[in-house]
């Protein structure tokens, strides 16, 4: 083996070396096919007939394309209105934790600020014992928040480790510009304002688009705290939807479809599939520069 | 909530080293000099700001905590914590002797181990495989399809699992039909029920997962490759000995962290992919609080059950910890 590696200097590299870049090459982009595929396929479906559906196996292209999977969606709009929720929760909910993360890491991000050991010590010991979600869900009983948003935003609104690392990123800004602000004559409530906040922005991108995907892929709260089917959200709906053929709702009992008649069909099942996630994907592309980097701020910075 | 209590260890180590650079620059402590009412006067907004935040926690994450001495009553909605009778360690009692503990601790365990031993390296493999790649073109392109399905819900999954996987209409059984003419149920037999989610999980998780990886070897020195192949070293040989070093420290904090939250599985995934008849292999700790508590009413029992799990896991994470550091890793950060 050591005698003939010197022959590698040459630009294209000895044979062997070509064959394994190209298997890794195309393992990669393999990868790639196979994580999209499911995708690729379900968008398929959503246009297809049921027809094809049924008697073809698999298939990237429908032979005809049908819209009638979207039509009945929109027209019974269950999960237009779980999309609609969905928007609203995700909306506020976002604006609210960040709000709050961000009024509460400022504080304590300055030095001498006093009393800033004692928070953040009351803060960390929160993150290492267990809060439990039985007592969680009687606590929300108990001030009368089941069946409201409120449950779903409030309780979550301060994430201790987003919260420690915009507290990091603001004790990384420069205290020169921080003081010649105070120098001109700025309050803390300024100097927050129009030094801190402005220089944040990357890893106010970030930690933003992670509670809102935290917030539209959230399944599980909604399931506990919502029960008013008008306030459900895009994915309690999916969920119902693609559980209708085994005839179960959240809660074991059969499902009343009411209005949206019979149990929706497989071409169904897809669009709906694929209505619940085009929002997500639709952002990404916007994103997908800064949450590299967020998750760098998050996990190598500690 | 999975994942807070491995940040917590992450954020408690970089504190104390904080606090160790802290000491040495003795002068930056000048403003503690002054009495706290004068810097209150001065700074009151700055506390303005962090009350909301202080409430947020006492509120939110402390009286919950309290809320679990109800493991040891008998606790009534109607009588309240206050009106509740005590009962002791009952509960514990009957969740330890009852047989659905085996049950738990075994799925729970398994799905853990699973993850552990054979999602956790896949991560691993295809950051050093895209690290091969030198086209910035073609590497970008497989990165943004990899990372895409983290930003899936689990509930999108569930669902393309199922229009894929489902016996009578899915993709996978009209080929196996047509190729043997007889269908696998996968979605609600029990064999089926451990390989499926791992396979979610790989598909979910692998691509993101690289991210970490790819940033330490991002961080490796070139010239340590060009010095390697004057010295004649191979593809093979470099990554043995430069790419691998390189990312050692963070696999192993990565695989510490897996080990601290051995007993954390999620509810959602499992909750998703469950139903009665693959109960028995799938139930776990999270699905088994939420059944017994919330759909069946018994709270106390419940708490009982989300108690041991949180304290073990506590235990387990602190632990681990302090292992790592002994043995000399740089820790949890």
């Amino acid at each position: 083996m050591k005698i003939f590696t010197y022959k590698r200097k040459g630009i294209k590299g000895r044979l062997s070396t070509r064959v394994v870049t190209g298997i890794i090459y195309s393992f990669c982009g393999l990868c790639a096919l196979i994580t999209l595929l499911p995708f690729l396929y379900i968008v398929a479906g959503s246009f297809a007939t049921e027809k094809e559906l049924i008697e073809r196996a698999f298939f990237l292209i429908p032979s005809q394309i049908s819209w009638n999977a979207y039509h009945y969606i929109i027209k019974t709009g269950a999960i237009i209105l779980g999309i609609k929720n969905s928007l609203y929760l995700t909306t506020v909910g976002t604006i609210m934790n960040m709000i709050l993360m961000t009024l509460f890491a400022y504080p304590l991000s300055r030095r001498g600020f006093r009393g800033k050991n004692l928070i953040l010590n009351m803060v960390i010991l929160t993150m290492l014992l267990p809060v439990g979600m039985i007592p969680m869900f009687m606590l929300i009983r108990g001030i009368g928040w089941y069946d409201s948003y409120l449950a779903l935003t409030i309780p979550g609104a301060i994430n201790a480790f987003n919260m420690i690392i915009i507290k990091k990123f603001f004790q990384g800004l420069s205290l020169e510009l921080e003081d010649a602000a105070r120098i001109d004559g700025a309050s803390d409530w300024k100097i927050f304002r129009k030094v801190a906040l402005p220089l944040s922005k990357p890893v106010l991108a970030s930690i933003t688009l992670f509670t809102a995907v935290g917030y539209w892929n959230n399944y599980f709260g909604p399931m506990i705290y919502l029960n008013s089917q008008k306030k459900y959200t895009a994915q309690l709906f999916l969920r119902q939807i693609v559980m209708t053929s085994q005839g179960i709702s959240k809660d074991g009992s059969l499902i009343d479809w009411g209005d949206f008649g019979a149990p929706p069909t497989v071409a169904i099942r897809m669009a709906a599939t694929v209505i619940t996630t085009v929002p997500i994907l639709m952002v990404y592309p916007f994103v997908q520069k800064h949450f590299a980097k967020g998750v760098m701020v998050g996990s190598v910075k500690g | 909530m999975e994942s807070t209590k491995q940040d917590a260890v992450a954020i408690v180590n970089t504190s104390k080293q904080r606090f160790r650079r802290h000491k040495k620059k003795k002068e930056i402590e000048y403003e503690e000099k002054i009495p706290f009412f004068k810097y209150f006067k001065r700074h009151y907004i700055l506390y303005l700001m962090v009350l909301p935040g202080i409430i947020y926690f006492i509120v939110f994450r402390y009286v919950p905590m309290l809320f679990n001495i109800i493991a040891f009553q008998n606790y009534s909605p109607y009588k309240g914590i206050a009106g509740s009778d005590w009962v002791g360690w009952m509960h514990f009692k009957n969740f330890f002797a009852g047989k659905d503990f085996a049950m738990l601790l075994t799925n729970t365990l398994a799905i853990s181990f699973m993850n552990l031993f054979i999602f956790f390296p896949m991560p691993i493999i295809l950051a050093l495989l895209l690290n091969e790649i030198k086209h910035n073109g073609y590497k970008n392109i497989v990165q943004t399809c990899v990372y895409i399905p983290h930003f899936i819900s689990l509930v999108v999954v569930y669902s393309l699992t199922y229009l894929i996987l489902n016996e009578s209409n899915g993709v996978i059984n009209q080929l196996i039909q047509a190729m043997t003419g007889h269908t696998v149920d996968f979605l609600s037999s029990k064999p089926w029920f451990r390989p499926i989610l791992l396979l979610q999980t790989v598909w979910k998780e692998t691509g993101y997962g690289t991210i970490i990886f790819l940033a330490a070897l991002a961080g490796v020195d070139v010239q340590l490759y060009e010095a390697a192949e004057v010295d004649g070293a191979g593809r093979w040989k470099k990554m043995w000995h430069i790419t691998l070093p390189a990312i050692k420290a963070t696999i192993i904090t990565m695989l510490i962290l897996r080990v601290g939250s051995i007993l954390n599985t999620g509810y959602e995934q499992i909750f998703l992919l469950q139903n009665s008849l693959n109960r028995s292999v799938s139930e776990v700790f999270d699905t088994y609080v939420y059944k017994q508590g919330i759909t069946q009413g018994s709270f106390s029992y419940a708490t009982a059950v989300g108690l041991f799990k949180g304290i073990v896991g506590t235990v387990m994470v602190l632990t681990v910890n302090k292992i790592a550091k002994k043995s000399g890793e740089d820790g949890l950060y």
